[in-house]
Parts: C-alpha cells; sequence; structure tokens
C-alpha cells in the first residue's frame, strides 16, 4: 500500500527561498526525498542545477551537510565517505546510527560523465543511496544532448532531433547486481516516498530515478511540470518500477500498462505539449517521427516485461 | 584549535532565503479560497519551494515564486493566480 499524501512527514529538508526556478522538478522532487531520509545524511552533489539552487555561500539552502564534488566522481566520492564512516564506527568515534550517504545527481552525471565512477562503486556495492534526477537534457548549461534524450527531442546541440534512443540506465545499474533499483517520479509522492524509505534500510548500494521535467528545457509551461509527469507515466514513455534483489515489480499505474489491463496513452498528446518535440513535428514527416518514437516506447515497454519474468 | 566565527569559514550554513527574497521573482499571486478548500494538501506536497503550510494552506508569500502548479494540482479550483500588482 502506497503512503498516501497525508501521511507524509512534517520534516522540511528544502528550505524556502532557494535559487531553483519557479516549478523546478528537482527541488519538488528533494523534498519528498528529505521527508524519507530525515536530517541524518550526507548530501553529494555533482555540477547541475541543483548546486546552482542551493544559494549563495554564507546561506545554504538543504538542510544537510552538502559537499560539492567534481562531475565524475559521485560514485568514488560517496564510498570514500561510506568507508570513512564504517572506519569511524569500528573506532568508536561515531556514535549511534551512522547517517545515511547519498547522491544527488542529475542525468549528465550518471549516465554519461559520471558513469565510470558509478558503475565502480555498484561493483564494489558500497553503502550508499544514488539518486538521478533525470531532466533528460543538461539543463544546467542551456539544454544539450545527453545519454538521457529521447528520439527525436530538440536540444541545442541536436536541432534537428536527437537520432539516437535514450539508454535504460536503470536497468543497466540492475546488472550490476545490486541489492536495490527504482524508478519514480514527482507526480506519484506516495511511491518515491516508499522508495526512499525502502533504500535507506538496506544496506549495499541503492540506485533511484527519479524523472524531472524541466519545463525550462521540455518547453511546456511552468504550472505543468506534475501534469507532464503523469503523462509520461500514462503514455508508457516513463516506467516506474522497482527491483528488490533483482526481482523486478511494477508499480501503478505502470502495472496495469505491463500487465495488458489498461493500454497505454498514445504519446502524440504527450509530445504535443513539449516544445522539444512540438517543433520538429510540423514538416510531412510528422507521423513516421511519431511512430518512431512510439516504436522506442512499444519496445521498452515488451522488454521490460520480458525481463521481469526472469528471476533467480 | 583557533576559533572563528561562522561569518569567517568558508562553509555555508542552512538557512532559509538563500537565493534571496525570491517571491520577488513571482508575476502572478496563488489566492487560496479556504471556503471551497477540502484540506487534501496535494497543494502542499507539489510545491517546490515549501512555502504552503500544510494543515492551515496559507503561502509564505515572501519566498513563493508564483510557479503555479498548485493552482493547476488543486481538484477543486481553490487556488487561483492573480496577477501581481
Amino acid at each position: 500500500m502506497t503512503t498516501s499524501i497525508k501521511q507524509l512527514p512534517d520534516i522540511e529538508q528544502v528550505l524556502s527561498g532557494n535559487g531553483a526556478c519557479g516549478g523546478c522538478p528537482a527541488t519538488m522532487a528533494l523534498r519528498i526525498v528529505g521527508k524519507a531520509l530525515g536530517s541524518n545524511a550526507i548530501m553529494l552533489l555533482t555540477p547541475s542545477c541543483s548546486v546552482a539552487s542551493m544559494g549563495m555561500t554564507p546561506k545554504l539552502g538543504y538542510n544537510w551537510p552538502a559537499i560539492n564534488i567534481c562531475f565524475a566522481t559521485a560514485g568514488s566520492s560517496g564510498s570514500g565517505i561510506a568507508h570513512a564512516l564504517e572506519i569511524m564506527q569500528e573506532k568508536g568515534r561515531l556514535q549511534g546510527e551512522p547517517p545515511t550517504v547519498f547522491c544527488w545527481v542529475g542525468d549528465g552525471g550518471t549516465y554519461d560523465i559520471g558513469f565510470q565512477a558509478l558503475s565502480a562503486a555498484a561493483e564494489r556495492n558500497d553503502n550508499m543511496i544514488f539518486f538521478c534526477y533525470n531532466n533528460e537534457a543538461y539543463s544546467n548549461t542551456g539544454v544539450q544532448r545527453s545519454g538521457a534524450t529521447p528520439r527525436g527531442s530538440f536540444t541545442t546541440t541536436t536541432p534537428a532531433g536527437k537520432r539516437q534512443p535514450k539508454k535504460n540506465m536503470a536497468l543497466l545499474m540492475l546488472e550490476h547486481n545490486i541489492p536495490y533499483v527504482a524508478t519514480a517520479t514527482v507526480a506519484y509522492p506516495g511511491d518515491l516516498y516508499d522508495k526512499v524509505v525502502k533504500a535507506k534500510s538496506i544496506p549495499g548500494l541503492k540506485y533511484i530515478e527519479i524523472l524531472a521535467p524541466c519545463y525550462l528545457g521540455w518547453q511546456f509551461d511552468m504550472p505543468e511540470t506534475v501534469q507532464m509527469s503523469r503523462m509520461a507515466v500514462r503514455s508508457g514513455a516513463w516506467l516506474l518500477w522497482e527491483a528488490d534483489n533483482g526481482k523486478i515489480s511494477f508499480n501503478n499505474p505502470s502495472s496495469l500498462i505491463i500487465s495488458g489491463k489498461k493500454d497505454a496513452a498514445p504519446v502524440d498528446e504527450y509530445l504535443m505539449k513539449q516544445g522539444r518535440f512540438k517543433r520538429l513535428l510540423k514538416g510531412p514527416d510528422a507521423d513516421q517521427r511519431i511512430a518512431e518514437i512510439q516504436g522506442d516506447i512499444d519496445r521498452e515497454i515488451a522488454f521490460m516485461r520480458e525481463r521481469a519474468k526472469i528471476t533467480f | 584549535m583557533k576559533s572563528v566565527t561562522k561569518a569567517y569559514r568558508p562553509i555555508s550554513w542552512p538557512t532559509k532565503g538563500a537565493g534571496g527574497d525570491t517571491g520577488s521573482w513571482r508575476t502572478h499571486r496563488p489566492v487560496v479560497d479556504i471556503r471551497i478548500c477540502t484540506k487534501c494538501q496535494f497543494c502542499w506536497v507539489y510545491c517546490p519551494e515549501a512555502v504552503i503550510d500544510r494543515h492551515e494552506i496559507t503561502i509564505d508569500y515572501r519566498y513563493c515564486k508564483g510557479c503555479g502548479v498548485c493552482a493547476l494540482e488543486c481538484p477543486t479550483g481553490a487556488i487561483t493566480m492573480e496577477k501581481e500588482e
């Protein structure tokens, strides 16, 4: 049973008046993560919007010890801190419950630049939670293409639309044999909260990916952040699932799409709300482009449906 | 160790308003009609800025950026966006 909104705790770890844009999905998700993790945690941030939005030096917008690290080092820095905490506990210099170490990294720092360090940390199975908030582009530097950008999407480095599909990073992390992998999005806060609470209780490396529709990068209206996130799930462009020790289970409403009880909404409506797709879907080849994007989504759904049947 | 005051350390401290008084960014202000409000707390949970009080449904206009997520997500339409004077 998913935690309802009224059951979420009162604790606020993202403080009002930080430097994020209005309607930012990253702070929206981080608030829910903060409710689940509590104040006893150490936050690691690679260059991303979340670093820019934490504010100017004498003030900090997040209520955690937050460390800014190099772009490629989220995994290795997290490992270092996790190991140091273990040693401090052994020597008796750290009393009580040890803090949760977590990385709060964008999709560039996970899919492309930080992949090597993350892969190595996953192989070592170090005790931390790795969050990827995925806005499907390098939005902080002005919307460039990343490994998470879907096919047919406009970015400043793919002005005619990206030609390659995105990679399934959560599945790649699952194949590292880590104890917990999950995907979530901002429109389902109870689902996200449960996943973070579960990840906190498991030792080892936990990977949680959060779809964060960025209104600047995706080019939709500012208030529609949550709606866009909901439409991504309903159209099947984003699947909500979790894998506990390699066993995949889907969460509502993605489980209905996977089991065939409910058809995924056609992708057209989701695409036409976003300027990044819409501006490229005006020519005579629009139908073919939409069919390509729909094909990617259908392939992903079919693949994940079969992958979930494999357990060991 | 030599004691130094907070001001001289190269460390930031958690404080509200790290990005300044962000309420000045606003072009439209959300106004809650408390008579229609059912206290479902959707606005509170989706607010990226944590400016909405969960029980009273009041908004801290000093930091509200006026993104309008609360007004769009409100199931009863109790929140309207009014143009800032």
